[in-house]
């Protein structure tokens, strides 16, 4: 029987640019992959005719543009087209603007607070602060603080001095920064609700946390950490939607010499005498591999997929308690013409960016309420899209694709099990509460497709549904992710990885996982061989 | 309407200002042969992505054209271009260049072959005295013809789609550097398949009494095909992708460089493709075939170069300590995610595989800093989609 070098289990953003690096290093690659389709949750499908949707992940800044290079992505089909700012509107019929332009910029926000069109700058440069100190750490695997081994001892020291560069003042305000509530960090800017309202947003998003939760300033930085083309902060879509994203890793992949097999589940990973030696898919095939890579989540990958008897009792236990709760959900929507909405004039340009209505954070506060108690959102927070506005391969002329993403969705109701019956009345919660603000929308949808956590984790197998593949907080970050001791990518069994959203730096359409775990292993192939 | 005094108003407008000039919100106009050109009208990364996904309209009427006629007009033609202008058949385009005496390039532009004995030379540069000093003995007119003839280029993947929307029949059949002639309410409108972009393109000539017409039948064709005015700004970064060059950015006119070292002959450029020895005399020739044995002085190459710096105005050094070239045009590709520049080099140091390095200056918040990046030689185009060349064009 063929034994392969490496194994990689889910053709995820992650999964497929592990591959690729490891390919590209002639390493035998084969990825496989549960769904009939990759890409995961980056993944693009036509579910009504001449409409082509991003079903999960809908936008991209995060894709490091180092992996984009490395490996020639654009050749394989990939283009990323920046859009231009966002809007919130309010429940009166106004709305509050972004806009790429910095004049234009500030005097939207003067409209609604001279004070907070000026502290703008002030919020930008901070946030700046933070991106500079972080983004140097994505690339990496993160050191072991508890670790004296050299490479350990210089990253940390690498990170001491980049804290250190800070400055006395920025040393505080970093410490505060990583582990205060969003709605603190605005309030010390902000004056506006509204405006408060319009940043919050992206610190909740896909996170099982409010916006007076601690440790939602640090989620706000995960949005803001990516870039395109060089402009931090900013989002685009991918031409095609993200499923264009996942096509160009796999061609970047299958050049290099790798292979994919679709509708090939993983019943479970072959462990012998401690080592990870294979995969056996649920047809009864096995195959077999020097190394397993998982891009599945923590908990799918050591309580669904192992023997708890091959793992430590400890490592097992930190699986089991690994917080990975969901809390969004989407709507995908194909629609007959563009949507109006009300007060916002049909050409501001805001519209082509991320539209949302939740207008207060007291607002966002009550939505988290009705997620802990077991429900969906009365009114929850959506960050709604139409990037067939810049895509024209979305949609055919004249009609529109529309992404919304919805936060809060409880991955388990208080009332029982998900059905079908509740997803559609989910769905409809959501359709009332935006027909409040676009009285046009109801009559425009042609099709819409409607997932919730239970969707996620049937369709896509992220465990409740939870997008980043774990929580994004403090006890589960850096060195912290998946878990202390395990987060250079190499597990507790031997020869057995992990290249997810699960492992560091995180959830998002990134990459950084992936490519940060190939490095380690082709590191240990590599040292193997010559031993 | 009156004329003005020439003084009260420096810059000419368009045929299609009155259309371009409420668009341009931002009010940021550049110079190009004498007329106000819009360097931006809002956003340039949406005009520039407007070229890589979409469909844009750019104002190319300040152009310089000449109208070449009469029975020598071919023979005439030949004899001025390097290449052979007898192989371009009726309706056809060539891009060319055109060489002094020494052998060094006086401009690149495009050739128009309008009938069997009349052409269009579109240019940078002004040549009507170089033209009509050429012509004695042969039985040619040579007219300027720049304020007669109105252009837009209308350039990306939706563009055949927009033309298409304003029922231009068989229009998705013609090829690249093809030409067609259409009739539109009357007025006879020429549609090249050229540009500037190394996308999916057209340019569109006609009559300026009837630009705006045409402006407005353009917009009202591509409104729901995402058609988006762009200025020169986002323009020149599609140009730098495509690998072009463009004269008196990349290289000096050889007729206005006061230091002969400046100027470059077409094997300098990158351009020996446009050199065609076997078709008879033409001007330069004697100098290019002399060249062609002792070697060139340097090369135009393309430079991918390490890191996310464009490398604007840097000099390349080789091993880093002798410098052997300067950096022409650079940029962050959006498109192909690559930091791409074009780079004139010492011939020797071209020629030598690997140890070039960019040395980069970037100002980091008011403190300039250099840094030393490796490059690598690459082929030009840098972006380049199949849909540029496929025919019948592709809707998007």
């Amino acid at each position: 029987m063929k034994t392969h070098d490496v194994i990689v289990i889910g053709a995820g953003h992650n999964g497929l640019t592990a591959a690729a690096y490891l390919a590209r290093a002639g390493l035998d690659v084969l990825v496989v992959e549960r769904n009939p389709y990759i890409g995961g949750a980056t993944v693009s499908r036509e579910l009504h005719p001449g409409f082509t949707y991003s079903n999960c992940s809908y936008v991209s800044s995060l894709m490091r543009p180092e992996i984009m290079r490395d490996l020639d992505l654009p050749k394989y089909g990939l283009q990323v087209t920046p859009y231009n700012g966002g809007l919130t509107m309010t429940r009166d019929g106004d709305y509050l603007a972004s806009y790429n332009d910095h004049d234009m910029n500030r005097r939207e926000l003067a409209r609604h607070s001279l004070r907070d069109a000026e502290s703008y700058d002030r919020y930008s440069a901070e946030i700046m602060r933070q991106c500079r100190f972080i983004r140097p750490m994505l690339m990496k695997a993160p050191p072991d603080p508890a670790s004296l081994r050299p490479r350990d001892l210089r990253g940390l020291l690498q990170m001491g001095r980049a804290f250190r560069d800070l400055g006395e003042a920025g040393m505080y305000d970093t410490i505060r920064f990583w582990t205060m509530s969003i709605a603190d960090f605005l309030d010390q800017y902000f004056e506006t609700e509204l405006v408060k309202a319009h940043f919050a947003g992206s610190s909740i998003i896909g996170t099982g946390l409010g916006p007076r939760s601690p440790g939602s300033a640090y989620v706000l930085l995960h949005h803001y950490m990516g870039e395109v083309d060089g402009t931090i902060g900013a989002w685009g879509f991918a031409r095609g939607g993200m499923g264009a994203i996942s096509r160009s890793l796999a061609g970047a992949l299958q050049a290099a010499g790798g292979e994919i097999r679709a509708d090939a589940p993983v019943a479970h990973i072959i462990v012998n005498k401690g080592t990870a030696v294979g995969v056996a898919l649920e047809s009864g095939e096995e195959i077999r591999a020097r190394a397993v890579v998982s891009n599945m989540d923590f908990k799918r990958t050591f309580l669904n997929a192992m023997d708890p008897r091959d793992l430590p009792k400890d490592f097992l236990k930190a699986a089991r308690n690994f917080k990975i709760r969901g809390s969004s959900g989407k709507l995908n929507i194909a629609l007959d013409g563009m949507p109006t909405f009300r007060g916002v004039p049909a050409d501001c340009p805001a519209l082509q960016g991320d539209l949302h209505v939740t207008d207060t954070i007291e607002d966002f506060e009550r939505a988290y309420d009705d997620w802990k108690n077991g429900m969906w959102s009365r009114r929850p927070y959506v960050d709604l899209m139409i990037p067939s506005q810049l895509d024209p391969t979305m949609a055919p002329p004249g009609k529109h694709y529309m992404s919304i993403f919805v936060q809060y969705v409880p991955p388990k109701l208080a009332d029982g099990p998900w059905t079908p019956e509740k997803r559609d009345a989910f769905g409809k919660t959501v359709i009332d509460m935006l027909s409040e603000y676009s009285p046009d929308l109801k009559d425009l949808i042609l099709h819409m497709e409607v997932r919730t956590p239970h969707e996620l984790e049937e369709e896509i197998g992220l465990t409740e549904g939870n997008i980043f593949q774990g929580e994004l907080t403090m006890d589960q970050i850096m060195f912290n992710r998946p878990t202390p001791g395990y987060a250079q990518y190499r597990m507790p069994v031997k020869h057995l990885y992990m290249c997810g959203s699960s492992t560091h730096p995180g959830g998002g359409v990134m990459g950084a996982p992936g490519a940060n775990a190939a490095r380690e292993i082709i590191a240990d192939m590599r040292a193997g061989r010559k031993a | 309407m009156t004329t003005k005094p020439l003084y009260q108003t420096p810059l000419l407008e368009t045929p299609f200002h009155a259309r371009t000039a409420p668009l341009n919100r931002v009010n940021e106009w550049s110079r190009w042969a004498g007329y106000a050109t819009v360097d931006c009208f809002t956003d340039l990364p949406g005009e520039y992505f407007a070229i890589r996904h979409a469909a844009t309209l750019f104002d190319v009427s300040p152009m310089v054209k000449y109208r070449i006629a009469g029975t020598d007009a071919e023979r005439y033609m030949n004899r001025l271009l390097t290449r052979d202008v007898r192989k371009l058949k009726q309706g056809r385009v060539a891009y060319a260049i055109w060489c002094n005496d020494d052998g060094k390039v006086l401009d690149d532009g495009t050739v128009f072959r309008l009938g069997a004995s009349e052409f269009l030379l579109n240019a940078q540069e002004r040549h009507l005295a170089w033209l009509q000093d050429s012509a004695p003995g042969y039985d040619v007119t040579v007219e300027d013809v720049s304020e007669s003839i109105a252009g837009l280029a209308l350039q990306g993947p939706l563009s055949c789609t927009v033309l298409k929307a304003m029922e231009l029949d068989g229009i998705a059949d013609l090829k690249p550097f093809g030409i067609a002639e259409f009739d539109v309410a009357g007025t006879p409108l020429t549609v090249s398949r050229t540009g500037f972009t190394g996308d999916l393109g057209y340019e569109l000539w006609i009559d300026p009494a009837r630009a705006l017409d045409l402006w407005d039948r353009l917009m009202e064709a591509g409104a729901l095909h995402r058609l988006t005015p762009i200025g020169s700004q986002a323009l020149n970064l599609a140009r730098i992708e495509a690998g072009f060059i463009q004269t008196n950015a990349d290289f000096v006119a050889a007729d206005h460089a006061v230091r002969p070292t400046r100027q470059r002959s077409p094997f300098e450029l990158g351009l020996d493709w446009l050199v065609d020895f076997d078709k008879g005399h033409f001007v330069g020739r004697r100098a290019l075939l002399r060249e062609r044995e002792t070697g060139s002085r340097y090369r135009l190459v393309g430079l991918d170069i390490e890191g996310r710096k464009p490398a604007h105005d840097a000099l390349i050094y080789h091993g880093k300590s002798r410098q052997v070239g300067m950096v022409t045009s650079a940029m962050w590709s959006p498109t192909a995610k690559r930091n791409i520049a074009l780079a004139t080099l010492d011939a020797a140091a071209a020629d030598k595989a690997g140890g070039l390095w960019a040395e980069i200056y970037v100002n980091k918040e008011m403190k300039w800093e250099k840094t030393a990046a490796r490059c690598r030689i690459v082929a030009r185009p840098f972006f380049d989609p199949p849909r540029r060349r496929a025919t019948p064009a592709p809707d998007y």
